[in-house]
């Protein structure tokens, strides 16, 4: 269903997406942050895009949002590349594509009420909603929205909840009706009770607008809940993508499988078996050669150091793939030919 | 389920036995109760979890314990005894002495618990050099010991190399090497891996496990983890607003919660729910510390309140699975 949906209505395509940084005391050695990223995104679509601290899922979304110019590759965003434009065209795009922060602590101005929070973006883009009545109609309409009713409007930050700020958050980036929604850890920072409301959420926007998200977390449990794909990063690259059912259920990876396995389950019996990795993550300054993967991989072998790896197709899901020489779902079959 | 399987026979000797904890701060706008009548037992070879959301006061639990409560912070009533000493009336020099031989903590942020000007090995060698007396030369012996011990590659030259210079696993390893440095009989864990990544997660966690069989302790894990408890505590006491609202084996309370906090955490967890389908959330928000009601402390928030909730605070009741609930057979219904 989800390739179907990408065929009609591709919103977002990154291609071969590379981004490095300079960082001090590395002499000429460059920080990779994206090193080759490709995915797709379609119309009210949701890609969860999973992986450990480092691995560049931040830098990611940073450039998405234009926040960051790539080094090379190409970003088509409804078939424009945002990178060529100017003046009016950008502001229109950058209105397009909107953020939801990880702390809602930070990320609310403290000197300003809910209703100023989420009528700030239109002073950038004058063009919507005209007049200071519209603009107020709006605002209450938005805080409706998300469930925090017309009473908010002249409260400030230190007056809500942790949930509520996360609602405000939610607010201001719809306040310029995007068509995507950029979320970084949108519900780390909430308690249990309250990450499941901000989530359901989430979701009824999704269907009452029709926007696409882009899902960032580092909790597999969340991104199964609201992902339709799934990307697994490691050191700069998706190593693993596919639908969400796919790459879950049956891991092609050795990282994904070791990171599905490493999370805890609250249900005892659905519990892969463990598979406790060696070491942490390898600098991104100086990844391994070949597959990035291979110093702490238990089936590594000579090929895995010297040769990048090539997409392995899982044979029952479609557009589930994984960068592997080794891949888990070929065992014993086909593999080596 | 493992936790279960790889508790030691014939250890259930309580070590640590919490009685009527209750904590009070003051702060400007009066003086707000942190921790309400907490009781507990903590046994060896055995992990008890505190559960709970964020200021529950379960890191306050912790941190009267161990005597690091903010000066704003009083012990205004209970005992917590451990080795015949009542931990809440210990004096300065008692504190030093079960420091690390009979209680120790490993902290959530482990870069803030390291002291940055110190290299590793001096800072892993003090409990030997203040307990035990040693020279310089043993103890930086046992501090290499303990390194290779708590899987730090390269023991020997890391020795001379400062906090900073580890990775964020690395140096919760370099802490809980410390708190196991002397045996402690009971070691309590807040928030260990909450910063961690879940690959390095699970490696710190299977270290807390082994130590724990190798040194027969107790471990009290603080966390809001519900999948961390069920994989690897024993016993567990959920939190809500400072009081202990249910309490008992892990696989019982999980498998039939008595008390709808629990019931409503573990509905929240999104584990079987698909793609689209809603959650089951909590409504509503914990209650403000200065407006705890009178009744039950959940009564707001829960689907079964009725009268006498708002009036009568349910008792913490029953034997080894407790529940403060006045309806707890109603709780599976909801």
């Amino acid at each position: 269903m989800s390739d179907q949906k990408r065929a009609d209505d591709s919103l977002l395509e990154v291609r071969d997406l590379r981004k490095s940084f300079s960082v001090p005391n590395a002499g000429k050695k460059k920080l990779c942050a994206l090193d080759g990223i490709t995915l797709d995104l379609s119309r009210g679509e949701t890609l969860g895009l999973v992986g450990e601290s480092g691995c560049g899922k931040s830098t990611l979304a940073r450039t998405l949002l234009m926040l960051e110019r790539p080094d090379s590759g190409t970003v088509r965003f409804d078939g424009i590349d945002p990178f060529g434009l100017r003046g009016k065209e950008l502001l229109a795009f950058r209105r397009r594509v909107q953020m939801v922060f990880q702390d809602p602590y930070a990320s609310l101005n403290a000197r300003m009420t809910a209703g100023e929070l989420i009528a700030e973006p239109w002073r950038s883009h004058k063009g919507l909603y005209k007049g200071r009545r519209d603009r107020e109609m709006r605002v209450r309409g938005l805080l409706d929205l998300v469930g925090l009713g017309a009473k908010s409007f002249d409260k400030y930050p230190q007056e809500f909840s942790g949930g509520q700020r996360q609602r405000i958050g939610i607010a201001r980036a719809l306040a310029l009706e995007p068509d995507v929604i950029i979320c970084d850890e949108p519900v780390s920072a909430l308690d249990l009770s309250v990450q499941a409301q901000v989530l359901n959420l989430l979701n009824d926007l999704q269907s009452q607008l029709g926007i696409s998200y882009v899902f960032i977390s580092h909790d597999l449990s969340v991104v199964r809940h609201v992902a339709d794909r799934v990307a697994v990063m490691y050191l700069g690259r998706i190593i693993e993508s596919g639908p969400t059912e796919a790459v879950f259920d049956r891991p092609n990876h050795p990282y994904t499988a070791a990171l599905m396995s490493a999370a805890p389950k609250l249900n005892g019996e659905q519990r892969p078996e463990r598979i406790l990795l060696k070491g942490e993550v390898p600098s991104p300054l100086n990844p391994p050669s070949g597959c990035r993967f291979r110093t702490r991989c238990w089936k590594a072998t000579d090929v895995c150091a010297t040769t990048a790896p090539p997409s392995a197709v899982d044979p029952e899901a479609p557009g589930h793939a994984a960068e592997c020489h080794h891949p888990l779902l070929q065992e014993g079959t086909l593999a080596s030919v | 389920m493992t936790a279960v399987a790889e508790r030691l026979p014939d250890l259930d000797e309580t070590v640590l036995e919490v009685d009527g904890l209750t904590v009070d701060i003051r702060t400007i706008t009066g003086t707000v109760r942190a921790v309400n009548d907490v009781s507990f037992t903590a046994r060896r070879g055995e992990t008890l979890a505190l559960l709970g959301e964020s200021g529950c006061g379960k890191s306050m639990t912790a941190t009267a314990l161990v005597g690091l409560l903010e000066p704003v912070a009083d012990v205004v009533a209970g005992s917590a005894q451990l080795a015949d000493v009542d931990l809440l009336r210990a004096n300065r020099k008692t504190r030093r002495e079960i420091a690390g031989t009979e209680l120790a903590i490993v902290f959530q942020d482990a870069l803030t618990a390291l002291n940055p000007l110190y290299t590793v090995g001096t800072q892993l060698a003090e409990p030997f050099r203040i307990h035990h007396a040693m020279s310089a030369k043993e103890a930086k012996a046992k501090a290499v010991e303990l390194m290779a011990r708590v899987g730090i590659p390269q023991p020997e030259t890391r020795l001379n190399s400062y906090p900073h210079q580890f990775s964020g696993g690395m140096r919760q390893r370099l802490l809980i090497a410390m708190a196991v440095a002397l045996n402690p009989s009971v070691l309590i864990a807040d928030e260990p891996t909450t910063a961690l990544d879940v690959t390095v997660q699970a490696q710190i966690m299977a270290l807390l496990r082994d130590l724990r069989a190798e040194y027969k302790m107790a471990v009290v894990l603080i966390t809001h983890d519900l999948a961390l408890v069920a994989e690897e505590a024993d016993r567990v006491a959920v939190m809500y607003a400072g009081n202990i609202v249910e309490t008992g084996p892990v696989a019982e309370v999980f498998a039939d919660p008595r008390h709808p906090y629990t019931k409503g955490l573990l509905n929240s967890v999104p584990v079987h729910a698909r793609r689209g389908d809603q959650l089951k959330s909590i409504g509503g928000t914990p209650p403000d510390l200065h407006a705890i009601p009178a009744g039950c402390v959940y009564q707001a928030r829960c689907p079964l309140a009725r009268d006498i909730c708002a009036t009568t605070r349910p008792a913490l009741d029953g034997g080894d699975r407790k529940a403060a609930c006045h309806f707890p057979e109603e709780v599976n219904c909801v």
